[in-house]
């Protein structure tokens, strides 16, 4: 038993640290939320790709590093601690993710590489109306391998070159890849909560399709796909969250009122605690989720769900937090404050929300004790 | 990051397994905290002796104190098995002072006294207690007033007067930790000594406190002239407070853990229970589910926090006031627990069970017991300061007495 990062692993995150706080700074997500033509920043997209990151968790046999999935989260929890702007999580917690656990042996060779080489953007598009949407309730339909519907939002699918999309053919809810560079694929940029972060309306009219994984077997495929992506995003939301705690510890520091710093109040030095307790509980359920994922473990469900809960509980909680204690100042477009709310949001709904998720939780709670 | 047993570790799993199966004791305690009898604690005294003999008592001492010499991870393991059992509250008599009095003894007592302590209060053969609030002197622990002054006689030895409160399992203590004011002159973090203390010392008077959840296990302690030798006193004069943070640092890590039946027993509890439109079961409430989840969330996350804990001590490493989590998390999440639990049960709820041991009762008395440990060992409050402090490194609280010397302290009572 060991409930932490090796060394090598701590190594790694020191240096993605350095990197990001030279190649990333708040400048560049703010290029992102303020110019409505950028979907990402190029530039450190490609970056991060010649590092590696993008094929960290991809065997070097189809051009990954082949670090693993402990390293993975390790890069994941630095990126969310600087809102990075890029399609990491679509193209890597989620497409990789599930070419790597179901793809054929041609679909991990066709697009793995393309993925740590940078070349590819992937996502996955399963939202088709507002609220909770169960794959046999899709309308998107597959028709002698053309893939018809329309999927809305779709995180990154305005860039994305390639998609998982969850639709229905004759044998039920399936999954299905397909190359966005056809021209039935017609997408329109939509505006979202967080601008840093792009998304999309795709409709997809007679596009060539291939399956990914079994047929009929789409809810499984999905809910596998949603359990490994979860504790990746965990890692984002504990990064952010950790960061959210440092700026307004940091504020509380310095902002005088009443004669004396803030950060003396009672009110606020309880405030900072709270933050400090969600935060580490997010962190050690995330480490276990690393752990469930790394190893393939049947705990993988709950541990997930449990990532997935306590994170999305954490980063809300410090970004919100973290907003009010930095006062009328936090609420300006100026301060960061917002930036972090932002995308404590975006994670938090990108896959599924929170009452989705307990829900998750208890019936895999209850798997077991019927056992 | 392997949340799996290594080869070794399974091993010594299966031979801790094995040894249970064999040696698990016939009387179990179905008692909760403060509800224990002659009874109940021989029992916990010949469990504590076979476990010593074997190596289980206090795995990861060393070896020369007549631990095992084990690591944190086996410790872990042990416990794991013992709660798989329904073994886990064996040794709550032992809580004060393995967790809490001997470390402090290891950590700044002379040698004579690990000697003379280490190993019988492992064996469980002497019980301690804590002798550190005072009714004027709580939170403020610092604040002590029992004084202990220098015999005349030359003798070296000390005379102790005052009062100590909230002192719980004195009544059948054996031993106390016992922190004192020797010097009124200086300020009041400065003029502390801890000693130890017999406590069948003549001069001591022990009066329990019926408390508010019908027991009574916590006491009021008296001291009128009683005599303690100089060589009782644990580190220096006048570094009692030093000495007293040892003590409180372990008690935060020791005490991290819950109160009685957790969300398991909610979950059972809630199947069995109707729903509130009469349909189904409570289980089946939509409402109940996303409260389940919660706290099922919240009870791993902590579980799970502790075992990072135990790995940054294999590293050698101190934990450091994040320990202070545990207390602040399960403390009231055992009273937010107990109260769905009442309310699930409606009108019913009302109704007491006395068999600490079923659910309900259980529940019940996490309903009472949850409000002490939000108390106990640290409120709240006093937690949500140290994180804040000594882990965020916020500004301490503005404090009116810090540099007064003891003595010209305005108070009232
Ligand atoms: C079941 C139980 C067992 C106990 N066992 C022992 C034992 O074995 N040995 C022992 O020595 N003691 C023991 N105690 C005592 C315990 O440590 C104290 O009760 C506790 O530290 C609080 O002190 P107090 O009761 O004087 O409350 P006070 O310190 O008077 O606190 C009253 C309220 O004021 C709040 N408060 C105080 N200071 C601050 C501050 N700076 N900021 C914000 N809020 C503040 C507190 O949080 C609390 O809500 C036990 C208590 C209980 C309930």
């Amino acid at each position: 038993m060991n409930f932490d990062y090796s060394d090598d692993q701590k190594f790694l995150k020191k240096e993605a640290r350095k990197f990001l706080e030279a190649r990333c700074p708040i400048t560049s997500t703010r290029s992102v939320l303020d110019n409505d033509s950028k979907a990402f920043d190029h530039k450190l997209w490609r970056e991060v790709a010649e590092m590696g990151w993008t094929g960290a968790a991809i065997p070097e046999k189809w051009g990954g590093t082949g670090l693993g999935h402990v390293e993975l989260c390790a890069l994941a929890e630095e990126l969310g601690r600087v809102i990075a702007p890029i399609p990491f999580a679509s193209t890597v917690y989620v497409f990789a993710e599930a070419i790597l656990a179901f793809g054929s042996d041609a679909q991990r060779e066709a697009l793995l590489p393309g993925i740590a080489s940078g070349d590819v953007i992937g996502c996955l598009a399963t939202s088709e109306r507002e609220g909770v949407i169960l794959p046999e309730e899709m309308s998107a339909r597959v028709v002698t391998g053309k893939l018809s519907g329309v999927k809305i939002p779709v995180t990154d699918g305005d860039i994305a070159t390639y998609a998982i999309v969850a639709a229905q053919d004759e044998a039920g809810p399936g999954l299905f890849v397909v190359d966005m560079i056809d021209e039935g694929v017609v997408r329109e940029t939509i505006k979202t909560l967080d601008p840093t972060r792009s998304a999309a309306r795709v409709e997809f009219k007679d596009v060539p399709c291939e399956r990914l994984g079994a047929a009929g077997e789409g809810a499984a495929l999905l809910s596998n796909i949603f359990d490994r992506a979860a504790v990746l995003f965990a890692f984002e939301q504990v990064g952010g969250a950790d960061r959210c705690l440092e700026d307004a510890t940091s504020y509380a520091m310095e902002r005088y009122a009443f004669g004396r710093v803030i950060g003396s109040y009672q009110a606020i030095k309880h405030k900072l605690a709270d933050i400090y307790v969600q935060n580490e509980l997010a962190r050690s359920s995330a480490y276990y989720g690393a752990w469930a994922l790394s190893t393939d473990a049947v705990e993988l469900p709950e541990a997930a769900s449990a990532a997935r809960i306590a994170g999305t509980h954490a980063y809300d909680f410090a970004a919100k937090e973290n907003l009010h204690t930095h006062g009328g100042m936090g609420f300006t477009w100026e301060v960061d404050c917002h930036l972090h709310l932002r995308r404590a949001r975006q994670l938090g709904l990108a896959l599924g929300g929170l009452p989705h998720w307990r829900e998750r939780l208890v019936r895999s709670l209850e798997r077991y004790s019927t056992l | 990051m392997d949340f799996k047993d290594s080869p070794e570790e399974a091993e010594y799993r299966a031979r801790v397994r094995s040894w249970l199966k064999t040696n698990t004791p016939t009387s179990r305690i179905n008692r909760t905290i403060g509800d224990e009898d002659s009874q109940s604690i021989a029992a916990a005294k010949a469990w504590q002796a076979k476990k010593a003999d074997a190596g289980y008592a206090c795995t990861t001492w060393p070896k020369e104190w007549g631990g095992a010499g084990g690591t944190p991870t086996e410790s872990i393991i042990f416990e794991e098995e013992e709660e798989r059992l329904g073994l886990g509250n064996m040794a709550t008599v032992f809580t004060m002072g393995l967790g809490m009095c001997v470390p402090t003894i290891m950590a700044a007592g002379n040698e004579a006294d690990k000697k003379r302590f280490v190993v019988p209060a492992m064996r469980g053969e002497e019980i301690w207690c804590q002798l550190f609030s005072e009714p004027s002197a709580g939170s403020d622990v610092a604040a002590s007033r029992t004084r202990a002054v220098e015999a005349d006689d030359g003798s070296g030895d000390w005379i102790i007067n005052g009062q100590k409160v909230w002192t719980s399992c004195a009544h059948y203590s054996d031993l106390g930790l016992l922190l004192v004011r020797t010097d009124p002159g200086v300020p009041k973090h400065k003029g502390l000594t801890m000693f130890w203390i017999d406590m069948k010392s003549s001069g001591i008077d022990v009066r329990p406190i019926h408390q508010a959840a019908g027991s009574s296990d916590f006491n009021e302690v008296f001291f009128t002239d009683v005599r303690v030798k100089d060589s009782q006193r644990v580190g220096e004069i006048g570094r009692g407070w030093n000495v007293a943070l040892v003590t409180l640092m372990n008690e935060r890590l020791s005490v991290g853990g819950g109160f009685g039946p957790n969300w398991p027993e909610l979950m059972e509890l809630a199947s069995r229970l109707p729903g509130v439109e009469g349909k189904g079961s409570v289980l089946q409430d939509g409402g109940f589910r996303e409260k389940l989840a919660n706290w099922y969330v919240a009870a791993e996350g902590l579980k799970l926090t502790r075992l990072r804990s135990q790995t940054a001590l294999s590293r050698g490493q101190t934990p450091g006031s994040e320990a202070s989590i545990g207390k602040v998390v399960s403390a009231r999440q055992t009273q937010v627990l107990a109260t769905e639990a009442l309310d699930r049960l409606d009108q019913y709820g009302i109704v007491a069970n006395d068999d600490a041991t079923s659910i309900i009762g259980g529940f019940q008395q996490g309903f009472f017991w949850g409000a002490a440990m939000r108390i106990a060992g640290g409120t709240d409050e006093i937690l949500k300061n140290i994180i804040a402090e000594r882990v965020l490194g916020l500004p301490p609280e503005i404090r009116l007495d810090r540099d007064v010397a003891f003595k010209d302290i305005s108070r009232k009572i």
